[in-house]
């Protein structure tokens, strides 16, 4: 990179409320342990009635401000990205700016690219703020995804933001981004039409041709622009549409699975889709050391995958350790559980809601 | 529904988003909702914006059954008076927790929610809501 651009803050946001699988696969007449056994999730996030993307958004915002100590007033580019952005017209980002005292000195957009809108947005960033058009800038995935009820995609689909700062002043970094490369191809593997509720998906098309090419072409394509190998890095963060596809994709390029699991949530909140491995990385830089290492490759249907190459500086050790806000792990640990009925209420799934 | 006037949910958005009100810089009284006027001081009172931290305690609290039309699917819901830590009190629902889960007195943290959507093709109000802070 011409510039050094780094993460100055980074902050995560889980709903409360959780279901478990067992208890979908009961409604459904499904094979509990088998559901969990074949997807490796065993509880998913469930927003509350009055959570959206754009109140997930702000709340990981809020916190990503608060661990990187930099005044909103300063930030120069918002970029959200969602497959349930609150509105079809009408920006999720200008909600999130104003919610967190931003602007109007801005400039701002929402981003979708099914679950890679969010590192799409890290991307942007990395760009405006390396040539110097802003000081920082915010990148935000987060998502209130529904499966349709029945569907495979119901025990996975669930809710959650992470938020990053990208900024050029290496004091202020908690992690140096070193790189970045894409892998894009136009594949149809899962999309939602226009006013249609629920997404429609290639069953097990999403595998080989969709995940597994594009994550392993983007990491590998990483590995050779910047002459690294899977041993420089510490920990992997993949995207993480159910417990096994990322320690599959582990294996396929000979990753030790121990440097994927401290970054892999979907088995206890589910696919968080645009915050999915956002996410990872926020509970990662939650305990990685400075000097440490860590590839993120997210991945997104349709379909693409943005690899970064990530090295942990000095500075994360103060301010994660000024940081009195919530951390990934309080979110995690906070939640309750509901039945199927109440579930149904909140997803607003019954016709008449 | 009857829908809030466009202007007036414009100009509340700090208010509502990030908890801006004003306070006196004579007689250092913070006001929430925002005050153009200290009524202690009146003409010698100095108004200027001021930005809450969120924090607060629950003064007191009810729990609401039978809600306004738009909160069908949140009753019951808890509705507080939250005495923020600047002095102000406001009424803001509590989330996350059901009646028996809080006492006056319990702090609380400001958090952004939906309030209430004016139909299904309308305007989506966001706003301050309350959460129990995190112990420990
Ligand atoms: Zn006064």
């Amino acid at each position: 990179m011409a510039v050094a651009v780094g993460i100055a803050g980074y902050g995560a946001c889980v709903p409360k409320y959780r279901i478990k699988a067992a208890e979908i696969a009961r409604v459904w007449g499904e094979d509990g342990a088998r559901i969990e056994k074949g997807l490796g999730v065993f509880e998913k996030s469930v927003p509350d009635i009055d959570e959206d993307a754009a109140t997930l958004a702000v709340e990981a915002a809020r916190n990503a401000i608060e661990l990187g100590r930099i005044s909103p007033q300063a930030i120069g580019a918002l970029y959200v990205g969602s497959e349930s952005h609150p509105y079809a017209v009408k920006p999720t980002a200008t909600i999130v700016a104003e919610a967190i005292g931003a602007g109007p000195a801005l400039t701002a957009a929402d981003l979708e690219f099914a679950c890679k809108a969010g590192t799409a947005g890290i991307q942007i960033c990395m760009g405006l703020v390396g040539c110097g058009m802003v000081r920082y800038g915010m990148a935000i995935g987060s998502d209130t995804s529904q499966g349709k009820p029945g569907d495979a995609l119901e025990y996975t689909a669930s809710a959650g933001a992470a938020a990053f700062i990208i900024g050029r002043e290496k004091e202020e970094f908690v992690a140096e981004i070193e790189d970045t490369f894409s892998f894009t191809t136009d594949t149809p593997d899962f999309w939602r039409r226009q006013h249609a509720e629920f997404p429609s998906h290639g069953g097990r098309f999403t595998g080989a041709p969709a995940y597994f090419r594009h994550v392993i072409g983007a990491t590998q394509g990483l590995f050779e622009k910047m002459g690294t190998r899977a041993s420089d890095y510490d920990y992997f963060v993949f995207h993480q549409p159910n417990g096994k596809f990322p320690l599959e994709a582990a294996k396929k390029m000979g990753i030790d699975p121990e440097k994927v699991k401290p970054g892999l949530f979907t088995p206890l909140i589910g696919n968080t889709y645009s915050a999915a491995s956002p996410i990872g990385l926020c509970g990662v830089l939650d305990i990685a050391k400075p000097g440490q290492r860590i590839l993120l490759t997210s991945f997104g249907s349709g379909a693409g995958s943005d690899s970064f190459s990530i090295r942990v500086s000095e500075g994360i050790v103060e301010k994660r350790g000024g940081y009195k806000g919530w951390r990934l792990s309080d979110y995690i640990a906070h939640k309750e559980y509901l039945d199927y009925a109440l579930y149904a209420k909140h997803r607003r799934k019954l016709k008449s809601l | 529904m009857p829908s809030e006037n466009l202007a007036i949910t414009w100009r509340r958005m700090p208010e509502r988003y990030r908890l801006v009100g004003t306070e006196c810089q004579n007689c250092k009284t913070a006001y929430f909702p925002a005050r153009k006027l200290c009524p202690k001081c009146r003409r010698k009172g100095r108004i200027v914006p001021r930005q809450f931290s969120g924090r607060g305690k629950i003064y007191s609290y009810t729990e609401v059954f039978a809600g306004p039309s738009g909160f069908e699917l949140e009753v019951p819901y808890l509705l507080a008076i939250v005495e923020l830590e600047e002095g102000p009190r406001l009424t803001a629902q509590i989330v996350g927790v059901s009646e028996k889960d809080v006492k006056i007195g319990d702090e609380v943290e400001m958090v952004f929610r939906r309030i209430q959507e004016d139909s299904a093709e309308g305007l989506i109000h966001y706003g301050y809501k309350f959460r129990m802070r995190r112990r420990g």
